[in-house]
């Protein structure tokens, strides 16, 4: 005979509010089955729990309800909770009675009613539900990480020190991403490429890292603890072991006007090419589209030149499986280019360029060794206009969120403008000036008052160019929103960032979700930042949102932190919410007519053939068999399955159909 | 064929070269303009400044005699008009109290069944596909396609080309031998209503406008809106007073240009009665 016990959360006010919750434990208490009842005000706290756990020895319960919140969050505290009181966890289920009631509806007499059904509901499914076990798996002790910019860098070397095995895969030819192309960094105006090149090495030379540049993740199977991640190494045309990185071939090779990625389109690079000095690794790559040879089938300079014949024209790309236990994604941002912004002159005016652009002027290795040099004729502007939000907090652009680290940048531009140009003339218009962060406020502070960097409150709507200066007219809202145009020699626009290119198909690849902008989405706002929805799927930096170089390092040793906590375990336990296909004595009677349409529907490959043979070896029947460790639950077999003949535990057919039952009509139960 | 037709005040009075234009070309593409019937104000700029139901009620009384008079295209040449009509139909559309509310103060029922379309979408619609064969005498000059506030604003209403570069008068150009030269106006403020009261503030924001496509070496300035017009011609006076400087570029209608280029003549299309006169330089011979 079963003996429920059910415990109505008040949550604060948050079910309370609408919900007259006394009442809903009230009519619980009546249905068949039910022998404890209580309410309370918040049971997830220790008090809370105490009451299931005493209420569990005290009435014997043979199942709990809890009727609170989603069970996305605190199914495994109440679980837990039963578990020390002795009930199998799995004879615990959670109500909705908050995201399914309390706060999607107004409080009336059926807000009420509906949380008395949905609890009634869940008493009937707990009465059938069974004791489960978790299954245990083993743990792969080997981290990948996708991304090599600072933060890919920063969780790759934290994982390594902590005593594990890592790859770190990056798309381009060098690890260092944006970070290796800015050229002093806020607030202590310290060189980027000074902090950030020996940790590069560092991850060159770690034992315990592995470095694959010019690789992409194709494909992501299996699930924590046992992934195994499909990578395409991408033929790089030369013989890595042989390379030497001299240099010689890049600095023959013929084709030299590419516009370099790394230069932001401000330098030219070769065909073959490292993208800058100190890239790690500091071995060239060939770029197919752009080399003769491989346009024109002729040339084959660099390979008449390398001294250890390093170059392999016919090098294929290399598709590679690894098995690894978490996944770090890193993939970092990009920002929108001027072609972005019509009203700016679509990217038409050469002297109207980004931040990073300005990061490559100011920066001692660009393309002008570090003197601000305007793009279109090279000479040193006399007026920057520096415009802040550009496409950023913009619903018209369809970027509504904040970029985070352009108002520090725009500052920082402007200060090294000034350091380097003392008669030039920087203005910032800005929307607002966001310098939370340590130091912060007083970096702004001083671009403003010190270098004396004019400051506008207003935005920007035209550019447009007139005898050779760009005429940049606003308005001015601290002055009445009075217009304001500026002959300006130079513009830079803090363009909106925005998630990496090919990030929603990374996150489609590796089944982690994203949000409206693209960027992965963490599994909660607050307690859970660097985790996301997929177990063992980590996030690290600007791809979850934008960041600035502190905060992606800090978010970078989190995700780290979580990995190790990962690999601490030599065995993993999951949760038995898989399917299976029945059998019975002798296993051939099995209600499985063989038909395996449950096989392709698997998205997890999950489901094999078992067949049954006589002693000779002649085939009797064929089964569907479902693989425990590689199942995840979802049930796609179970509603696919023509005779019925899998279930999925926690949630069987009976179960689920007991539920609708009880809702349509108490009669029926 | 015929379409519907709403003229609104301007192109009665002040433009009636624009509506002698439309009527010109929609004649030359045998298309007959009927007029909405018994048509009142749109409300232009000061209803939606003072009375939101009246702001929406007068161009809902103009769509419901159109929709009654079973007319399902109306071509509504004047920008504000056009602005005023398509925004009403959107925000009738969206909220059915709204509208009831609307419908009972007209008196008349709305379906939203009419679609409104600008001078330029009527040109594409109906004029392009018949176009080619009709020029007569390329428009062969370099043109400033000013399109103004309220022909391609608020996008997220009209949906109509790009909101701050748009393209379809200078792809419209193009197809009559015209050069639209790339400039910084296409979409400022000219100043707008007031004409009137502020003449000294249109004289500099129309100023900026006409001095950009003059510096440009544009050799004429292209519009499709009569309150953009009469602050670009009728304000020259002021506007070269302002700029100290006279530039004499006209400003033409597009329904004028192309109206040109397939041979309708001057005197139909009203170009005499423009403040600037329409001198264009020689150059083109007509085709044989």
């Amino acid at each position: 005979m079963a003996r429920i016990g059910v415990f109505v959360c008040h949550c604060g006010e948050n079910i309370s509010a609408t919900v007259d919750c006394d009442r809903v434990a009230e009519n619980a208490a009546g249905l068949p089955g039910v022998v404890h009842s209580v309410d309370y005000k918040y049971m997830c706290s220790d008090p809370g729990q105490t009451l299931i756990r005493e209420a569990i020895r005290e009435h014997r319960l043979t199942g709990v309800v809890v009727a609170a919140c989603s069970p996305r969050m605190h199914e495994p505290t109440f679980r837990r909770a039963c578990a020390e009181a002795g009930l199998n966890p799995f004879l615990c289920e959670m109500a909705n009675v908050r995201e399914h009631c309390s706060w999607v509806h107004e409080k009336t007499e059926s807000t009420t009613q509906k949380a008395k059904d949905v609890v009634r509901m869940l008493v009937e499914k707990v009465k059938r539900n069974e004791a489960l076990q978790p299954i245990k798996v083993p743990v792969t002790k080997k981290a990948v990480v996708i991304g090599g910019g600072v933060a890919g860098i920063q969780a790759a070397l934290d994982i390594a020190n902590g005593g594990h095995k890592v790859l770190l895969v990056e798309r381009e030819p060098s690890i260092g991403g944006h970070m290796s192309q800015l050229s002093e960094t806020f607030p202590t105006l310290d060189c980027s490429q000074c902090i950030l090149t020996p940790r590069m090495v560092e991850v060159a030379q770690h034992p315990n890292i592995t470095l694959w540049s010019y690789s992409e993740v194709i494909g992501l199977d299996g699930f924590v603890g046992n992934f195994t991640v499909k990578i395409r190494k991408k033929a790089k045309s030369i013989d890595e072991h042989l390379c030497t990185g001299c240099g010689l071939c890049t600095q023959k090779c013929p084709v030299r006007k590419i516009p370099s990625e790394f230069e932001q389109g401000l330098g030219t690079r070769s065909a073959i090419y490292t993208p800058f000095p100190q890239a790690v690794p500091n071995k060239p790559v060939i770029d197919k589209l752009n080399c003769t040879y491989y346009l024109k089938g002729r040339c084959k300079l660099c390979e008449k030149v390398c001294p250890t014949q390093a170059i392999r024209f016919d090098q294929p790309d290399e598709l590679v499986e690894v098995q690894a236990g978490a996944i770090v994604l890193a993939t970092g941002y990009d920002i929108k280019r001027a072609d972005f912004f019509p009203e700016y002159g679509y990217g038409k005016y050469k002297d109207v360029i980004d931040g990073l652009q300005f990061e490559r002027l100011a920066s001692a290795s660009g393309p002008t060794g570090g003197m601000i040099r305007r793009p279109s004729d090279g000479q040193i502007p006399k007026k920057i206009v520096f415009v802040a939000c550009a496409g950023s907090r913009d619903p018209a652009k369809g970027i509504e969120y904040c970029s985070k680290f352009c108002c520090m940048y725009t500052a920082k531009h402007a200060m090294l403008y000034k350091h380097k140009v003392h008669d030039g003339t920087p203005y910032v218009f800005y929307m607002d000036i966001r310098a939370g962060g340590k130091d912060y406020d007083e970096f702004t502070r001083r671009a403003i008052e010190v270098d004396r960097t004019q400051y506008i409150r207003g935005r920007v709507s035209r550019i447009y160019e007139k005898d050779g200066k760009l005429i940049v007219v606003g308005a001015d809202t601290l002055l009445g929103a009075q217009k304001v145009e500026i002959e300006a020699d130079m513009v830079v626009l803090a363009t909106a960032s925005v998630a990496s290119q090919g990030s929603e198909e990374l996150a489609q690849i590796v089944h982690v979700s994203y949000d409206r902008y693209k960027f992965f989405s963490e599994a909660h706002p607050k307690l859970k930042p660097v985790e996301t929805n997929t177990a063992g799927i980590f996030l690290a930096g600007a791809c979850q949102a934008p960041k600035d170089i502190p905060e992606s390092v800090s978010a970078a040793s989190g995700a780290a932190a979580k990995v190790l906590g990962l690999f601490a375990n030599d065995e993993l336990t999951r949760e038995p919410l898989i399917a299976a296909v029945n059998r019975m004595s002798p296993p051939q009677y099995s209600t499985c007519i063989g038909c395996f349409l449950c096989q392709p529907v698997c998205p997890y490959n999950a489901i094999e053939r078992e067949e049954f043979k006589t002693r000779d070896g002649r085939l009797i029947k064929a089964v569907a068999r479902i693989n425990p460790g590689l199942c995840q639950g979802c049930g796609t077999c179970v509603a696919l399955c023509r005779s019925k003949s899998i279930d999925l535990f926690g949630y069987s057919n009976k179960q689920i159909y007991t539920e609708v039952a009880a809702l349509l009509d108490e009669a029926l139960v | 064929m015929k379409l519907g037709f709403y003229p609104g005040c301007s192109v009665d009075g002040g433009s009636r070269e624009y509506k002698e234009s439309c009527r010109a070309l929609a004649k030359a593409f045998d298309i007959e303009l009927e007029s909405v019937p018994d048509w009142n104000c749109c409300g232009a700029s000061a209803a939606h400044n003072l009375n939101r139901d009246l702001a929406l009620a007068l161009p809902a009384r103009i769509l419901s005699l159109a929709e009654k008079a079973g007319m399902t295209d109306i071509l509504v040449p004047c920008a504000a008009c056009y602005n005023r009509l398509a925004l009403t139909q959107h925000e009738l559309m969206k909220d059915e109290t709204l509208r009831n509310r609307i419908s009972e103060v007209t008196g008349l029922g709305f379906k939203g069944s009419c679609s409104i379309l600008n001078v330029v979408q009527w040109i594409q619609k109906y004029i392009l596909p018949e176009l080619p064969g009709k020029i007569i005498q390329p428009f062969d000059y370099r043109v400033a396609c000013y399109y103004g506030c309220l022909l391609v604003r608020p996008h997220k209403v009209l949906k109509f080309d790009r909101p701050e570069d748009p393209q379809t008068m200078d792809e419209v150009m193009k197809l009559i031998g015209a050069t639209p030269i790339d400039w910084a106006f296409k979409t400022e403020c000219c100043g707008a209503g007031l004409s009137v009261s502020r003449t000294d503030v249109v004289a500099d924001l129309s100023g900026k406008i006409v001095y950009d496509a003059f510096s440009r070496q544009a050799d004429a300035l292209i519009v499709a809106c009569p309150m953009c017009h009469s602050n670009l011609d009728m304000r020259r006076p002021e506007i070269n007073g302002y700029l100290k400087q006279k530039i004499s570029i006209p400003v033409i209608y597009i329904t004028q240009a192309i109206g040109m280029a397939v041979g309708i003549s001057t005197k139909e299309l009203g170009l005499h009665r423009h403040f600037v006169p329409v001198k264009l330089p020689e150059k083109t011979e007509a085709i044989k």
